[in-house]
């Protein structure tokens, strides 16, 4: 199984980092891949460490583990680089997406020796300057899509849009937003 | 029985489930949160909020009041369904036992989650290993796909004349009720046809036929009705086939009492159920690249337990593991231990070497090295003929 990818999440809770593994697993899924995605349950509260896996395969998936040697780790909160070690297991020929406004440079020292790569993205910012508020998540999804390369971009667009349609039917106002937050994301990741 | 059609989703187990009821549309739901089964019937209250099922949902105050609800719908004549975990179970206890010996058909959900104490909302089979003996039917599930298809078939088996016995589909929490996967869906008039219409035989709002239920059973007669569940029990097993042989015939996914994995040339052999099975298939997967002859037996149909079959599955192999993730806490082994090297002796099938671990305890991971490790056991007791204890634990912290 030599096509399966492994990514793990790392956020805190409230930051929707459960929502945004499910939300990539949505998308693998529709462009036909099989899928997991899953959170680990602990004591769960807002701020709290969490932690979310998916895996995506052209074939179907029969492990049902924790992943404890992902291909990808995504950090949506850069504190956590200090108290939970996000590199653990990851694979060197892989790669971390933090969510920081530094350089990939800058958070390297703090990863613990990893010698792959690294890439950093401003999510804050674009959240802020897309959405009005601090929603870490959708950048950081299409972060990891960019990263990873497991899909072509414009299907994941396609796909998000959507989503988004029917996610926001109540309210589309916030559809743009959430597409524009996605595309800037797509294009402002840096370490590639 | 025709071909359905095939819609393929991806949901959580909790989701695919409370599905399959919305598609068997019962009479009565009655049902009581609890961690992880809430969501089945927080789905499902919505689907009756809709109006795209037309039960009767009875929210009750606790899960003994659950199951009360059910013996007294069922009793009535309708078609019942609850869902629940752990302490949920434990608190139908009392009622658990009604249902089977007044033998109503009601299918439940159990969502697998390890009792309390100490507290643990995490997976284990504690809590469905606790009423194995009640005198339910019990179907284990490795994914949503099988907890689904396992909901789907449920009325059939527990309504069918030569049972009518109560019946639970295990599937593990978390595991399996929280995590998103590909799922083949069955379009909703195929269910329909394929589940049918409840008609039960005596009920008690039958105006024609007026009849108790539950009244005192004395010395002359507790012993013959005993015997009848029994009865109905060793019945269900070949109910269970037909029922599935009529769902293959419909989706084209095969069930039996228990699912053999690259067993034809096994030396060495895992029991287990649920989802801890798919782990083993990868793992198995890869040891087969090197060359090790390794097999996978995964129970179904846990009660009533398929005796000669499993020993007869597992009567070529060198060396068995049976995994437990439940203890009998009896200081010798876990319960589907007990009950397959049972099976084996029964069937006089002694040369295999039967080992039992209890594992994955209170939602203790288990990865790919862990079942590793079990196979590479099983490798050294072949080598050495030393089988050392027989009661052992994987992923326990030294």
């Amino acid at each position: 199984m030599s096509n399966l990818v492994e990514i793990r999440w790392h956020g805190r809770g409230g930051q929707g980092a459960k929502t945004a593994s499910l939300l990539l697993a949505d998308a693998a899924f529709n462009t036909g891949k099989y899928i997991q995605g899953f959170p680990e349950y602990g004591p769960e509260r807002m701020g709290a460490p969490i932690t979310a896996y998916n895996r995506i395969s052209d074939e179907p998936i029969t492990i049902h583990s924790n992943i404890y040697e992902p291909d990808y780790v995504v950090v949506v909160d850069e504190s956590l680089l200090e108290s939970v070690d996000v590199t653990a297991g990851l694979k060197e020929n892989g790669a971390i997406v933090i969510n920081t406004k530094k350089e990939p440079d800058e958070v390297r020292g703090l990863l613990k020796g990893y010698n792959g790569k690294v890439c950093t993205i401003d999510a804050k910012t674009i959240s802020i300057e897309t959405l009005g508020a601090y929603f870490p998540n959708t950048p950081m999804l299409a972060a990891i899509i960019k990263v990873s390369g497991i899909m072509n971009e414009q299907d994941f667009l396609n796909d998000m849009v959507d989503s988004f349609k029917h996610k926001f039917a109540k309210k589309p106002e916030v559809i743009d937003g959430n597409m524009e937050a996605l595309k800037r994301a797509l294009n402002e990741v840096k370490g590639l | 029985m025709n071909k359905c059609k095939s819609i393929r989703e991806r949901l959580s187990g909790n989701e695919a489930v409370a599905n399959a009821m919305r598609q068997i549309n019962p009479d009565v739901v009655a049902a009581f949160p609890i961690t992880p089964s809430t969501e089945i019937p927080q789905y499902f209250s919505t689907f009756v909020n809709n109006g795209t099922v037309d039960t009767e949902f009875v929210p009750v105050e606790s899960e003994h009041s659950a199951m009360s609800a059910c013996v007294g719908a069922s009793s009535a004549g309708g078609r019942v369904m609850t869902a629940t975990s752990a302490n949920g179970l434990s608190l139908m206890w009392e009622i658990i036992y009604i249902a089977s010996s007044l033998r109503l058909p009601i299918v439940m959900a159990c969502v697998n989650r390890a009792v309390s104490g100490p507290l643990n909302i995490h997976n284990d089979h504690s809590d469905s290993m606790g009423v194995r003996d009640s005198g339910w039917i019990q179907l284990y599930s490795e994914t949503n796909q099988e907890a689904y298809d396992n909901m789907i078939m449920a009325n059939r088996i527990a309504e069918h004349v030569d049972v009518h016995l109560p019946l639970m589909v295990c599937y593990d929490g978390f595991i399996t009720s929280h995590s998103i996967e590909n799922i083949e869906l069955i379009d909703d008039e195929s269910v329909k046809a394929f589940v049918g219409d409840y008609h039960p035989e005596h009920f008690l709002l039958n105006r024609d036929e007026p009849i108790a239920m539950g009244p005192l059973d004395v010395q002359p007669y507790l012993f013959e009705h005993k015997f009848q569940q029994g009865y109905a029990m060793k019945k269900a097993k070949d109910v269970i086939l037909e029922v599935s042989k009529e769902f293959e015939e419909m989706t084209g996914r095969k069930y039996g009492l228990f699912e053999e994995y690259k067993m034809e040339d096994a030396e060495m052999a895992i029991v287990v159920l649920n989802s801890t099975a798919g782990t083993a298939k990868y793992t198995i997967d890869r040891l087969r690249e090197k060359g090790m002859k390794v097999g996978l037996v995964k129970p179904r149909v846990y009660r009533p337990f398929p005796v000669y079959e499993i020993a007869n599955a597992l009567k070529n192999c060198k060396a068995i593991a049976v995994l437990d993730k439940a203890d009998s806490l009896n200081g010798a082994g876990g319960p589907l231990y007990t009950d397959v090297t049972s099976a084996m002796y029964t069937s006089n099938i002694t040369s295999p070497k039967v080992v039992n671990y209890i594992y994955g305890i209170g939602g203790r991971d288990v990865r790919s090295t862990d079942i590793e490790k079990v196979y590479n056991d099983l490798r050294y007791i072949i080598d050495t003929g030393d089988m050392g204890t027989p009661y052992r634990y994987l992923g326990l912290k030294g």
